[in-house]
């Protein structure tokens, strides 16, 4: 599994102010053969099963219980095997998929409106802006429809017509209405479906849940991943696992920006920890920045609310022509003088056109051009209005409350403005990560045993995700894909091989335990927080909505500064007997300090401008993403030397036999 | 939000501090200042801790995740009241506009039997995993499941089942009840399921199996009092724990249904 790495350095990009070595590791991806249509059904047919009477002496490690890591705990549950299930919050319901408002696609075609399979494929690949697997795109498009019938035989309460039929609504830039949704609490009521799915398991003894309980680190036997190391966030106390395999469904890495949509927990340790013990991390570059979420108020904001996407289905986007206009209110600004900039930009699309694009005309129209709107925060207003007039003047109040109202009941409660009255306020923000660690078709990562779902992992979005599809992922990960490719690698395991006595857990747990003495011993000054606040806004700035070499390479440099400066000063104060939440937050921070890095390396070598990716010596002339084709239809995979080393960079090309590579327009 | 920095407040905060389950806790006085009106109660707690660590003091441990009013993990009893003084409101979406230059703030963690304390205001509320554990679920496999439309459901039932799903599992509820029961909380779950055709089939022996688990978790009895309702930050209707009460006198009745 070792990659031997090829030391001379990255030839390729010549213009690249920092060296990494590419690594000669070939990452297989294990696509099937076959037409594209029949590549899941064949490997399924084709992959080793186990016998029923022999699931039960395999364990398997969960990490995680949102929508991928509770549906994954219960369905490998129902099928036999022995499970443990493992979350950082007090309970399994809490996990960060509870938050997704707006919606889950499935290629259902209920509407009738030429909907399809192959569509959502395409639609997928195409916002992804190339950059993700056929083969995996494929098969979550085709799972689609099993998960909505899964979520009703449920009891998951979905949105319905007058009839009794599940409504649809058309969602983040897709042109057909396949969008399912609850309400504007779509995540949550899918969640609460997995996660009573896991309540039975565990009152059937079928899987042990660990709450209040965080990975730290992997333990490899052999080159397999065969357990974890944890630490009780309640006692302290650091406990070894043992498995037959490890599944990390532990979520996406937005708080590297500090602010973000994301819970306040969420974090990069269990995937980065893998990194570590030699998991290929996935194009750790490609976030994505939602257009529509409430903007900064002030320097003490701990995190960003996203309002749904759906609210773009109504809502008009604009800012003042004349920058003179940005301090007055709303009203005051007569029609002519207001610019519908996407309207303006992308008449196809409008309003709707993806995320990416969104957002960036937003950063543009405000950060470039100085028209944004609402209040100055540090020297700059940031934010556009979304604009609801039209659609109460022609559709009435009713039909937009019965749409929208939770959403725009939030919006009230966080700024005290009636958006009925005025134009809600937007601006884009750090909501989800495409990036993650690098799986085959198997979900598995380079290190055998180790698979990787949902958000943690990098395979299905490419550069850029569609709306309602991060919900779809993580089920069909969990609920459909596992079940079956786990089987191929266990059937080949011998069950039980490594005790937790073993001298690989000792290891892991020496470090582990180092680790945290170590940071209970520095008895700094600074907080953990202002650590992360600091490396947010590097982030934010430089690697964030457009980025230049520049920027990166001088983020590099600052990033290193403040890791060392926070190894030397860092508050964590209290001991490791007791619940400790500076000690948990300090040990998150110290992985974001070190992954923040890996993420500029990945943006500074990748040089085009692709989905979420936008570099800014990389543009059509006006100011369209440029892709470059011939040089990095890659996927990006990152491999850790050591902790003073660059990591080396493996490649997996991506070959589209059945889209035809195309710039995107949404004009 | 007006432009322009808006007017900062001073408040004295009252808080409970407990170093775990079996040390003894008692109230500490910290003032907190240069809190503005935009922030969150739980981003002035931040300032608190901020504080407290800049000064060699341990922060105040508090249960919070989303800050959106979704997760239901913080909590929190502001000046006696689950989740402060706004209806309808999580503590995590409790905005400082709410108060005035110069309050005093008394915060405690929820106070329940089912509840133990872990840390400051950090409480155990396993029970409530444990009630949906009990029966708050369709017994169903992944796989193989009907077509999500071959069944259509009333737009109306799916509204009722809607209404109480929207439970966040924060515990307000029993923090609220003098009699500290779950009432609503099993309630809102058994109504969800019961108003489905998928949850139809269980519903009695749900019914049986998550109040009998209730009692064993030490939660109390319902007595009517509906202070849950008023507590609860998603504003579930009352009418579920009286839906509750009849499946469980049903499946009473009807013991071998169960
Ligand atoms: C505000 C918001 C709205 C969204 N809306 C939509 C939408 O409408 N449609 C859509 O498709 N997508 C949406 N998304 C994206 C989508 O919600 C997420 O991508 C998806 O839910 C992630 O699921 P997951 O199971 O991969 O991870 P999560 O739900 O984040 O779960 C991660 C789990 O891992 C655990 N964990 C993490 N680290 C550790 C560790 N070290 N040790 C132990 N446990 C650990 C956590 O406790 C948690 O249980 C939204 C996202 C946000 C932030
Ligand atoms: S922190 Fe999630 S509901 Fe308050």
């Amino acid at each position: 599994m070792t990659a031997s790495i090829t030391e001379s350095i990255a030839a390729k990009s010549k213009k690249s102010p920092v060296d990494y070595p590419l690594s000669d590791l070939k990452l297989d991806a294990k696509v099937p053969s076959g037409p594209l249509e029949q590549k899941w059904e064949k490997h399924k047919f084709d992959s080793k099963l186990v016998n029923p009477a022999n699931k039960r002496k395999y364990t398997v490690l969960v990490v995680g219980s949102g929508l991928a890591g509770a549906s994954a705990a219960s369905t490998l549950a129902e099928l036999g095997y022995n499970v443990h299930c493992f979350c950082f919050q007090d309970s399994p319901r809490r996990a960060h998929s509870i938050a997704a408002q707006g919606g889950i696609n499935a290629a259902k075609n209920y509407q009738n409106d030429g909907d399809s399979v192959f569509r959502l494929f395409y639609d997928t690949i195409k916002g992804g802006d190339f950059r993700a697997r056929e083969a995996n795109v494929y098969r979550l498009a085709l799972n689609s429809r099993n998960i909505i019938d899964q979520c009703v035989a449920q009891g998951v309460p979905f949105a319905r017509e007058y009839g009794g039929q599940l409504a649809n609504r058309s969602f983040g830039g897709a042109q057909v209405s396949r969008t399912f949704y609850a309400r504007g609490q779509t995540g949550q009521q899918l969640l609460l479906g997995a996660y009573s799915s896991l309540s039975r398991m565990i009152e059937a003894g079928r899987v042990k849940m660990h709450t209040r309980t965080e990975m730290l680190d992997l333990v490899l036997v052999d080159g397999h991943a065969k357990g974890i190391v944890t630490r009780n966030l309640t006692n302290g106390k650091v406990e070894r696992w043992a498995g037959d395999a490890v599944l990390l469904c532990t979520g996406g890495y937005g708080n590297v920006f500090y602010l973000s949509t994301n819970a306040q927990g969420c974090n990069v340790t269990a995937t980065y920890r893998a990194f570590k013990r030699g998991a290929a991390f996935g194009n750790p570059c490609y976030t994505q920045i939602h257009p529509t979420c409430i903007p900064v108020h002030g320097d003490d904001q701990s995190k960003l609310t996203l309002m749904s996407e759906s609210l773009r289905n109504d809502g008009r986007i604009w800012v003042p022509k004349k920058n003179e206009d940005c301090t007055k209110s709303p009203e005051q600004i007569p029609e002519q003088d207001r610019d519908y900039f996407l309207e303006r930009r992308y008449p196809a699309f409008g309003n709707l056109c993806p995320r990416d694009i969104a957002s960036r005309a937003a950063k543009v129209a405000c950060d470039d051009e100085g028209r944004g709107v609402g209040p100055e925060v540090n020297g700059r207003r940031l934010g556009v209005f979304l604009d609801f007039s039209k659609s109460i003047a022609e559709k009435g109040r009713a039909e937009i409350e019965g749409k929208y109202g939770n959403l725009f009941d939030m919006y009230a409660k966080i700024t005290a403005e009636d958006p009925y009255k005025t134009p809600m306020r937007i601006y884009p923000a750090v909501h989800y990560t495409m990036g993650g660690l690098w799986v085959d078709y198997n979900l598995m990562s380079n290190i055998p045993g180790l698979f990787v779902l949902g958000e943690a992992n990098f395979s299905d979005h490419g550069a850029n995700r569609l709306g309602a599809s991060a919900l779809m992922q993580g089920l069909s990960d969990g609920y459909f894909v596992i079940p079956s490719t786990i089987a191929g690698y266990l059937a080949g395991q011998k069950p039980a091989a490594a005790p937790t006595e073993h001298a690989a857990f000792k290891e892991v747990d020496g470090d582990v335990q180092q680790r945290i003495e170590r940071l209970l011993a520095i008895k700094g000054k600074r907080s953990p927080r202002s650590f992360h606040k600091a490396l947010g806004k590097i982030m934010w700035d430089e690697c964030g909505m457009a980025r230049s070499e520049q920027g990166l390479a001088g983020a590099i440099e600052q990033i290193k500064a403040l890791r060392a400066e926070f190894w030397e000063n860092v508050a964590v104060l209290g001991d490791n007997d007791n619940m400790n939440v500076s000690l948990e937050m300090a040990g998150r921070v110290a992985d974001f300090l070190e992954f923040g890095e890996l993420m500029c390396l990945d943006a500074l070598h990748r040089n085009e401008s692709c989905g979420g990716h936008f570099r800014a010596e990389f543009q059509t002339e006006d100011g369209e993403a440029l892709r470059n084709d011939d040089e990095f239809a890659y996927a990006a995979a990152w491999l850790h030397r050591g902790d003073d080393k660059t990591p080396a960079l493996a490649k997996e090309p991506l070959v589209f036999e059945n889209i035809k590579l195309a710039q995107r327009s949404y004009k | 939000m007006a432009d322009g920095s808006p007017k900062t407040m001073t408040l004295t905060l009252h808080v409970w501090r407990q170093k775990n389950a079996r040390a003894a806790g008692a109230f500490q006085t910290y003032k907190a200042t240069g809190v503005s009106p935009d922030q969150s109660f739980l981003e002035m707690l931040d300032l608190v801790n901020e504080d407290l660590i800049g000064r060699g003091q341990e922060p105040i441990a508090f249960d919070h995740d989303c800050r959106e009013g979704i997760c239901g993990m913080c909590s929190l009893m502001i000046n006696g009241e689950p989740h402060g003084p706004e209806r309808g409101t999580t503590t995590c979406q409790l905005h400082m506009r709410h108060f005035h230059d110069g309050d005093e703030i008394v915060i405690e963690p929820w106070r329940a039997r089912a509840f133990p304390v872990v840390r400051d205001l950090v409480v155990d509320r396993g029970a409530f995993d444990r009630l949906i554990q009990a029966g708050g679920y369709v017994s169903v496999n992944a796989g193989g499941a009907p077509d999500a439309n071959s069944v259509p459901i009333p737009k109306k039932e799916a509204d009722l089942a809607m209404d109480a799903a929207a439970c966040i599992g924060c515990g307000a509820c029993v923090a609220a009840c003098p009699n500290a029961s779950a009432m609503l909380f099993v309630g809102a779950k058994m109504s969800q399921l019961r108003h489905l055709p998928q949850g139809k089939p269980e519903q009695t022996k749900r019914a049986l199996n998550m109040l009998n688990r209730a009692d064993k978790e030490g939660f109390g009895a319902c007595r009517n009092h509906f202070e849950c309702e008023a507590a609860c930050p998603k504003e579930i209707p009352r009418r579920v724990m009286a839906e509750a009460f009849r499946d469980y006198v049903t499946a009473a009745v009807n013991r071998d249904d169960g």
